[in-house]
């Protein structure tokens, strides 16, 4: 099947639509079998996937609007491969965990709409289309926030909504400059991305390109000082939006800043390293500080995950195999393990209806298997050895210390602070007497929430003992796009700061 | 003692008249079934309107590209016959409306589709000439037209309208032919053919700028007035709120087009005289019009308003493209206006399709904010349909108006004016907020506001229009295409 990403694309599209039909009553599991059907088009996709070639593979390309060099042009590669996997993993299992029942039916329909745009916009290889998709992406989102959020969820969500549409807008006619050069020197309009690659730009140009498209893609991430959307959003969105939120919307920027911006603009990524460096320090410990301050279970994980998507922005401008990689790891083990933590945080919501830890303590002796699930995955957000996230982070912090030690010492604090504040929750969660006579009934994690959390778990061990089968095919494409971007890059000092890698086992 | 001017038929190749012509005779022929016989039912006047178009259509695609007839005073180059094709496009979009559930007024009349057929008449005479004459004849006649179209609403606010609108169009085909006359005067001549050829010859010549800028600003205050660009703005909202929705929503495309191709004969004349001031004129007018019209918008309680001053906006966008003169340009605004109307016309429908008789929701407005508010319980797919124009004319895409704000934006980058494509990108961000309100009223909000009935004024009729704007809204991207390269050939067949 070559055409598997097209149909991994529309197959939740045509479903969404189609679910218009279907009953009330029935529409969740339409919901839940489609999204399966989605995630197991994706397992096919990595089955059939050659881990040994970095290239982009199952490319598509159909003119669309050949007068103005629109195609409907998709690839995967390592880089966006388990992204899409964890994308479809991660719908299924919020999907199968939703509480709600009100309107349930527009809630699955906007979510298979999202799941739409999330697969479309890491598989496009256009410009136009990924920025199509990007775009679209706010609109289901913008619905689930406002119409299943809490008291605020309509301010939070046109705030959500307007941040990330202006930054993008910005990042649009960045994109419609780069055509317009491609269109100068070769003659013909291309939005295509791989068309792009091959553009050699003038530092200057680099430049404000750059800032144009980092404009659209920190919004997003969302990097200090544009983060201020995110905590109204997480906290005001239910289960599902936040689950979605964190671990696949989020990823959109990150993401994009290794798609587009390091090897389009090498020579101002390098640039750019420091700049970018002292942001991702500054979300990394400010958030982290905020994170500790906070007295709601769910704000104190969308500050975590503030500041571990500034690790993640360091490790891809780290400029070396180990960085990019480890964050691309990254990405995949925040969107996991955040999403999880979104769970449970939704699971204590739907039973008591409050997020602030001053209402509870002592769960750990109610609910014990909620406690272990949730203690797993706290340690997997602090990065402890055998989880998953400790591979990433360890990965991104080897490859930044050959930048700078010393940023690379401010950015491991992110290991002790994120465990101080996530014990501390913990702590006052979990453990201590039961003070609270509400929390002395509740009831442990029903099948429902087990089959929605087992499989993260088992995730979070496996690839935190064993991430090779999904690392190689990362580490194989990233090693082609820094092997490009150092033919590419101009200036001496991108050349020498652009490395395959520094660590001389591997440096062959 | 004068010559006798001997005229032969064929060199007046009255070919070129047949569309204006076909479209006067079908106002005539309703204006004589109604003398034969009185008592016929609008859906006859409607349907035969809508074939009298059609033959129009048909002539105007058998017309060739770049003639000259009737004295040579009609001109018919790519971009006449263009908007002709969209101006009866638009009309035949637009003039099913007239068939709803409820009464109004203005359609028990006969004369109605007969001034509606004569207003057309008018539009097809303004692009399809460069005699300065002849367009303001246009003009004038498209204008008394609509003035009457939008008074037969018979409500207080549309006597109030009208006579508003009437009094702005006075005004301003006062600045027309005064602009016109100093042009005269500089040149001798009223063929913007030949005004181009003398005023060439001529800019170098001490004194003669202030007299060609002079021309400039009072055409350029007449078509500001037409195109409802900032400062002369102030008009629309009102006789939007007067007229009747789907009128409004013509209103918003339909003279705006005629009166932009009008724009781009004389205003591209002086910026190929390299005339920068009038393009920096241009410009300033753009970006405030845009800008200035999109802070109104968002402090609108009522949806109409916010959709008149959205329109005003819009129209900003297109006049940037205006100032660039360049072939993409002037394509632009053909695409953007293609894929506008089919939005635009169906937002407005949608608002006709919840228009009660009388304002039974706000004390003054006919369609607040609250109306709306839990659309979505009441009617799920005409609130996603209505959602889906409100996320078009935000610019999300793939939604067609997406498609021409890209191609504006991208001419703009190719001209060198970069800032004015992040102007453009700002503003659309900021447009989203008030496009949002809606969307958030519909969606968002419980529909305790409003007794159940909004879709009050439903026929099957006003639903093929909104369904046929819907479907095209969505599907935009296959039709982008060839509109792209028919409208980019056409444009530059007729070296614009």
């Amino acid at each position: 099947m070559d055409n598997i990403l097209s149909i991994l694309v529309f197959f939740p599209l045509i479903a969404g639509v189609l679910g218009f039909v279907v009953d009330k009553k029935s529409i969740r599991v339409y919901g839940i079998s489609v999204a399966i059907v989605e995630f197991l088009l994706s397992l096919w996709l990595w089955s059939s996937f050659d881990g040994n070639n970095p290239g982009m593979q199952f490319v598509e390309l159909v003119p669309l609007i050949p007068d103005f060099g629109i195609n409907y042009y998709l690839g995967v590669d390592g880089i966006s491969l388990f992204i899409v996997i964890m994308t479809a993993l991660m719908t299924l299992l919020g999907m199968i965990a939703i509480s709600i029942e009100r309107d349930i039916k527009n809630l699955i329909l906007s979510l298979l709409f999202l799941e739409m745009a999330m697969v479309g916009v890491f598989v496009s290889l256009d410009a136009i289309i990924f920025y199509l998709f990007w775009e679209f992406s706010l609109v289901p989102m913008l619905y689930i926030i406002g119409a299943w959020g809490g008291p605020l969820r309509i301010y939070a969500s046109i705030k959500f909504f307007l941040y990330t549409f202006t930054g993008s807008l910005i990042m649009l006619v960045g994109m419609l400059f780069m055509a317009y050069l491609y269109q100068s020197v070769s003659g013909v309009w291309s939005f295509s991305i791989t068309d792009w690659y091959a553009l050699v730009l003038p530092v200057n140009y680099q430049l404000w390109l750059f800032v144009a498209f980092f404009l659209g893609f920190a919004i997003k991430v969302p990097m200090f000082p544009f983060h201020t959307w995110l905590p109204y959003a997480h906290g005001q969105a239910p289960t599902i939006g936040s689950v979605i939120l964190a671990a696949v919307l989020l990823k959109m920027g990150t993401y994009g800043f290794v798609r587009f911006s390091l090897p389009l603009f090498p020579d101002a990524s390098v640039m750019m390293i420091m700049p970018i460096a002292t942001i991702s320090i500054i979300m990394i410990i400010y958030t982290a500080m905020v994170a500790y301050a906070q007295e709601d279970i769910k704000q104190v994980i969308a500050y975590s995950s503030v500041s571990h998507m500034g690790v993640i922005v360091l490790g891809t401008f780290a400029m070396n195999a180990e960085g990019v990689s480890g964050s691309i790891f990254l990405m995949l083990s925040h969107g996991i393990v955040s999403g999880a933590l979104f769970l449970l945080v939704g699971v204590i919501y739907d039973r008591r209806h409050t997020k602030l830890m001053s209402e509870f303590g002592g769960l750990a002796s109610v609910m014990p298997k909620f406690a272990v699930i949730f203690g797993f995955m706290l340690m997997a957000s602090v990065g402890l050895p055998l989880t998953i996230g400790f591979v990433g982070e360890f990965l991104v912090l080897l490859g930044f210390y050959h930048l700078s030690p010393i940023v690379t010492i401010l950015a491991g604090t992110t290991i002790i602070l994120g465990a101080v504040y996530m014990l501390t929750l913990y702590k006052r969660t979990f453990f201590g007497p039961v003070t609270n006579e509400e929390n002395k009934k509740l009831n442990d994690l029903d099948g429902k929430e087990m089959i929605a959390l087992v499989p993260l778990v088992l995730i979070v061990v496996w690839l935190g003992i064993y991430p090779k089968p999904v690392l190689e095919p990362i580490d194989n494409s990233v090693k082609s796009l820094l092997t490009f971007m150092e033919k590419k890059a101009q200036t001496p000092l991108a050349k020498e700061k652009i490395t395959l890698s520094q660590t001389s086992k591997e440096a062959e | 003692m004068l010559e006798p001017i001997s005229v032969s038929l064929a060199s007046l190749n009255l070919g070129t008249l047949s569309p204006m012509l076909i479209t006067i005779v079908g106002g005539l022929i309703i204006l004589l079934i109604d003398l034969i016989k009185g008592d016929l039912h609008k859906s006859l006047y409607v349907m035969f309107t809508i074939l009298i178009l059609f033959v129009a259509v048909g002539s105007v695609l058998g017309l060739n590209v770049n003639e000259r007839g009737f004295f040579d005073v009609i001109l018919i180059d790519g971009i006449s016959i263009i908007s002709q094709l969209l101006v009866l496009l638009a009309s035949m979009l637009f003039i099913p409306l007239a068939l709803t559930s409820k009464r109004f007024h203005e359609y028990s009349y006969p004369e109605y589709f007969a001034l509606f057929l004569f207003m057309i008449a008018g539009f097809q005479f303004m692009v399809a000439s460069d005699n300065l004459i002849l367009i303001f004849v246009g003009i004038e006649t498209a204008s008394l037209s609509l003035y009457t179209l939008i008074a037969l609403h018979n409500r207080d606010d549309s006597y109030e309208a009208a006579v508003k609108y009437f009094t702005m169009g006075a005004m301003a085909a006062g600045f027309y032919a005064m602009g016109s006359a100093v042009i005269y005067a500089l040149t001798g001549s009223v063929e913007l053919y030949q005004i181009a050829n003398v005023l060439q010859s001529r800019t170098a010549e001490s004194g003669v700028m202030i007299a060609i800028l002079g021309g400039a600003v009072l055409l350029l205050a007449a078509f500001a007035f037409k195109l409802s660009l900032f400062p002369f703005h102030t008009w629309t909202p009102d006789v939007y709120e007067g007229a009747s929705a789907p009128l409004a929503g013509y209103m918003s495309v339909v003279p705006k087009l005629a009166a932009f191709v009008v724009a781009m004969r004389i205003f591209g004349m002086y910026i190929d005289l390299e005339v920068e001031w009038v393009r920096n004129a241009i410009l300033a007018l753009a970006v405030l019009t845009m800008t200035l019209a999109n802070m109104m918008a968002l402090a609108q309680e009522d949806v109409k308003r916010m959709l008149a001053y959205s329109s005003i906006s819009h129209a900003g966008f297109i006049m940037a493209a205006l100032a660039l003169d360049t072939t993409k340009g002037n394509t632009a605004i053909f695409l953007y206006y293609a894929l506008f109307m089919f939005t635009n016309l169906g937002a407005f429908t949608m608002l006709w399709i919840s228009r009660h008789k009388n304002k039974v929701y706000h004390s003054r407005y006919d369609h607040p904010f609250a109306k709306f508010a839990g659309f979505v319980k009441i009617m799920p797919l005409g609130a996603v349909i209505m959602a889906i124009f409100m996320l078009s004319l935000a610019g999300v895409p793939p939604f067609s108006v997406f498609w021409g704000k890209i191609y504006i934006m991208s001419a703009a980058v190719d001209a060198g004016y970069i800032w004015l494509a992040v102007v453009m990108g700002l503003n659309s961000a900021i447009a989203a907020y008030y496009y949002l309100k809606l969307v958030v009223y519909m969606f968002l909000k419980s529909p305790n506001e409003n007794d159940g009935t909004v879709v009050y004024n439903l026929t099957k009729p006003l639903m093929t229009i909104v369904g046929i704007a819907a479907a095209i809204t969505v599907g935009s991207v296959f039709i982008v295409q060839p509109l792209i390269s028919y409208f980019f050939y056409m444009v530059s067949a007729s070296g614009y």
